[in-house]
Parts: C-alpha cells; structure tokens; sequence
C-alpha cells in the first residue's frame, strides 16, 4: 500500500517538476535560449501568493493575481533583457539570464527580507481509502497539473497560435514567410511559461508552506534537468521528464540507505541518459533533406 | 509602376561584398527571372527582397510600398511570399498543417477550406499524404508542398529560389509547367535559377548576376540567344 501512496507522492511532486520543465523547454525550443531565471519567476510567484493572502485571504484571487504578475514580469523580461540580445552569442545570452536570475533574487531579498515566510494557503487535510492515506493537496496537485498540461497540448495542437509555435520552433525563416511574428510568437511562450511558473509556485506552497527568495532555485534545476531528461526542446519529453523524476525522488526518499543521496541519483540519471541518448528521451535529431 | 522595384540593393557579409548594388524590377503578371551561377548571389538578392535579411542597404519598393527596412512578416503581410532555396518546408508537422500555416494570414475558416482543397486538386500526391509529416516527403513532394504552401497566402508576387534544384528531369519539368500556370492565373513570378535554358524559356523579361553585379538583361528570348548566355549557362 506504501508503494502507491509513494507513487503518487512522485506523480504529483512530477506534475509540477513538469509545469517548470515546460516553461524551460518552450522557451529553449522556440528562443534558442536556456532561461535561466525561470525558476525565480517560481519564487515571486510564491512572493505574489503570500502578498495577496495577506491582503484579500482569498486563495483564488491569490492565485489569479500570481498567474497575472509573473506573466507581466516574464514577458517584461524577454523585452527589456533578452530580445536586444537576439542573434548575439548564445554565451551572452546565458550571463544575461543568469543576471536576471540574481537580480530577482537580491530583489525579493530587499523587499521581503531574508528570513522565511510562512505562507498558508490552504488546509486540505488527508485522505483514507482502506489503509492508504494520501494528503488532499498531492491529489489536488496531480489533478490540476494534469489538466493544465492536456489544455496546453490541445493549445499547441490545434490552435493557429500553438501551430505557428512548433512552426517557430523548427524553422524561423520558413515561419516568418508564413507572414508570422516571430517575436510575438516568443512573447507568447515567456507568457505561458510564467503562467505555468506562477502556477508550480503555488503547488509548491501547498506541499511545503515557507518561501525565502531561494525558493525557485531548487525545483527550477530540478525541472530544467527533467527537460533535458525527456529532451530539451519537446513538450512530451518535459512531461515525461518531470513526472520521471518525481517518482524516482519519491521512491529514493522511502529507501533509508539512498534517501539522503536523493538528489544527486536524480543528476545521476540525467548523466546516464544523456550518455545512453544525448538528445534526451524524447528529443530529436533534425533531419535534414536536400 | 512596377509591383516590384529594387534600386542599388547592396549587400554585406561581414567583408564579403555578396551584392554591389543591384536594380531589377518586377512588371505585374510578368515571369522575371535572375539566372547565375552558384555563389552569384540569387539566394542573397532574394532574402534581402523579403526581408529576412536586414543589413542591407538600398531601395526596395512593393505595391507602392517602401519595404528597404520592414520586417519580413510584414513584408509577407503586403502581398508577397517565396518559395525558399531547399524548400524549408516544416519537418515535423503534417503536409496539412504545413498547408495551414501557409494559409496564417487568412482569417476566414471557409476560405481557408476551400484553398486548401484547390492546392490538394492542383497537386493530388499532397491530397494523398495530408497526414503525412514533411520530413518523410521525397524531394519532388516537399518542392511540391512549399509551393502549395506558398500560394495559400495568395500572394501578389510569388518568388522561388531554384525550385528545380535536386529534382529529376521529369519534376523539373513539371515544376516549370506548374510555375507557368500559376502565372497564367494572374500571379507575378521572379524565379532564381542555375537551370538556365528552362527559365528562360518561360520568363517575360531575365537578368543575369555575376558575383554580385546584374551583367545582362532583356527579354527571356534575347538572352537566350544571345552568345554570353549560351556560352556561359546553356552549355555552348
Ligand atoms: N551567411 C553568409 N555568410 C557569409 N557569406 C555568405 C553567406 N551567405 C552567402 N554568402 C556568400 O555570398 C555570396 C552569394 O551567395 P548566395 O546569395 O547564396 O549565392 P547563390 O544563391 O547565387 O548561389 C557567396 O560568395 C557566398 O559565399
Ligand atoms: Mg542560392
């Protein structure tokens, strides 16, 4: 019985590794870029979360204005930070990210502090099926994390906007003969990114309720390692990728001798799977055809 | 006034001079094609033409349109569109999809139908493999698709770059009659080809481009016969 709860455990956990692993990859797929300060978009997301329940009490307007803020935020970022740096080195790009990243970060550090907060959301309480006890909120993750995810597959593969991603994504030139913005096409994906980055902040909030400005760094490597995992550019694989390490996590955490080598198992199979396929599960080679 | 005019259009890469101040133009309803050998500079004049290339300097008007310094989605926006050198056809997306996309600019689902459904009556091997993905078309089938692609945005100009390059002899042939055809129904065509012979004998008006200088012009027939032509591109 252990076994499921721990497995669901790591599915949730997963879902929303995935929901970061996605932003990671969208924006890698369609900019070209790693965006390095993803995770800290997690971080003031979970900020906004705390702010707003302070102010209204209500989770759902928390979420909303988070959902609201972070994608402003991302957006702003890809203007003022990364689109004056298109077609530079792909190396200046990385240190402007990671600059965003520090700057984020020494900002929630001036304006919050750097002692914890607590941020509670929501007592969801647990659940008893039989012998099996699950916390509500794991569930409330998994379900939520799972719909977000077959909204955003049906976006990409139905609407003329997710159509033109892919497109952007495989061949500019070709997408930009089509009459397509490619830089709408890119601030459409910061957008939903930090959307999604908003969202993992707030089930991260659920699962473990104190925030300090560090507190995107850890799920952000961890979900940028499940990108590269299900391979780096393809919506399936961060998918696949997160729910991956989620479950690994879940199951090393159960077993005494390994759990507290949980993490580095995790950067562990990152290294074995890229030596076994280095586009990642899921990635490909593109063919070329003359 | 022509539909397209390009004036002293120049072109660096770094140092290389890839295009020292070209002028061309475009008559509406007319075939134009620039031949030249590789490494002329066709591909350059071409995506400097619809802007996927910027640093550039010179001229270049449209429909009445200053377009020297627009975007190429905006560019594609005013009525013109082309079939890129290698196809560039989307890999992983289906030979419907790609048609979608080619058709982005329309609004009206209706339309977008009944387009389609012209492309897939003009080319019935794209009907055959909708569903297929582009990467597993053979090579007359993506030449086929890009330029099925290219008409769903209906364009005004429709410009190609070599499309008879890598096809056999009897695509390439095909591909030339489907070119004159799209012309016959009322689109403006500049072709770049190396197939010198097949071009002119469907162009209106040609140029020839020598490292990056318009060294000939005139009309599809007199470059044909003339001597430098011959000599240089039609093999004597
Ligand atoms: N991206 C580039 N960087 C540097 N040189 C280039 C680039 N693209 C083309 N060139 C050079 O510019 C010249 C013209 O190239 P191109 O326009 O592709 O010729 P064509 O299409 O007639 O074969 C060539 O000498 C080529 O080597
Ligand atoms: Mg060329």
């Amino acid at each position: 019985m252990e076994i499921i709860t721990t497995i669901i455990n790591g599915l949730s956990i997963g879902g929303i590794y995935a929901m970061i692993a996605l932003g990671y990859t969208m924006v890698y797929g369609i900019a070209k870029m790693l965006n390095f300060a993803h995770g800290d978009i997690i971080m003031v997301g979970g900020y906004t979360i705390y702010v707003t329940m302070n102010l209204t009490g209500h989770p759902l307007i928390a979420i909303a204005v988070a959902v609201v803020f972070c994608v402003i935020l991302g957006v702003t970022i890809e203007k003022v930070a990364y689109k004056p740096l298109r077609g530079a080195s792909p190396l200046a790009v990385l240190i402007t990210a990671i600059g965003v990243s520090y700057l984020l970060q020494s900002l929630a550090q001036i304006v919050f502090g750097s002692a914890p907060k607590m941020v509670r959301i929501a007592d969801m309480g647990s659940l008893k099926i039989g012998s099996l006890k699950i916390q509500v909120y794991t569930l409330v993750t998994l379900v939520c994390t799972i719909i977000v995810m077959i909204c955003l597959t049906l976006f990409v593969k139905l609407t003329k906007t997710g159509r033109a991603m892919l497109a952007t994504s495989e061949d500019k030139a070709a997408t930009q003969l089509m009459g397509i913005s490619v830089n709408r096409i890119i601030t459409i994906t910061f957008a939903i990114g930090s959307a999604l980055a908003a969202l993992a902040g707030l089930f991260y909030l659920l699962k473990a309720p104190s925030i300090s400005n560090t507190f995107g760094s850890m799920p952000g490597i961890k979900a940028f390692t499940a990108a590269v995992i299900g391979g780096i550019g393809s919506i399936p694989g961060a998918m696949l990728g997160g729910f991956l390490l989620g479950i690994v996590e879940c199951i090393s955490y159960k077993i005494p001798i390994i759990a507290p080598y949980t993490d580095a198992i995790e950067f562990l199979i990152l290294i074995v799977i890229l030596l076994v396929k280095p586009t990642g599960i899921l990635g490909k080679r593109r063919r070329e055809k003359v | 006034m022509a539909l397209l005019e390009v004036e002293n259009l120049e072109v660096y890469y770094g140092v290389i001079n890839a295009l020292k101040g070209i002028s061309f133009k475009v008559n509406e309803g007319e075939i134009v094609t620039l031949i030249g050998a590789n490494g002329a500079g066709k591909t350059t004049t071409m995506q400097s033409v619809v802007g996927l290339l910027s640093s550039k300097s010179g001229n270049i008007t449209f429909d009445g349109h200053d377009i020297s310094k627009l975007p190429c989605d905006k560019i594609v926006k005013l009525g013109m569109t082309q079939v890129p050198e290698g196809r560039h056809i989307f890999q992983e997306l289906t030979v419907y999809e790609n048609l979608l996309l080619g058709g982005f600019l329309l609004k009206d689902q209706k339309i977008i139908k009944e387009d389609i459904n012209m492309i897939y009556e003009r080319f019935p091997r794209l009907y055959e493999r909708k569903n297929q993905i582009g990467g597993t078309l053979s090579g007359g089938e993506q030449q086929m698709l890009a330029i099925g692609r290219a008409l769903m945005s209906k364009p005004k100009l429709l410009m190609l770059d070599e499309p008879s390059m890598g096809l056999s002899p009897l695509l390439v042939d095909e591909v030339f009659d489907i070119i004159k055809t799209i012309n016959n129904e009322g689109t403006t065509i500049l072709l770049v080809e190396q197939n010198a012979g097949k071009s002119l004998a469907i162009s209106d008006r040609a140029y020839v481009l020598e490292n990056g200088r318009i060294t000939l012009s005139g009309t599809g027939k007199e470059l044909m016969s003339s001597e430098e032509v011959k000599k240089a591109y039609l093999g004597g």
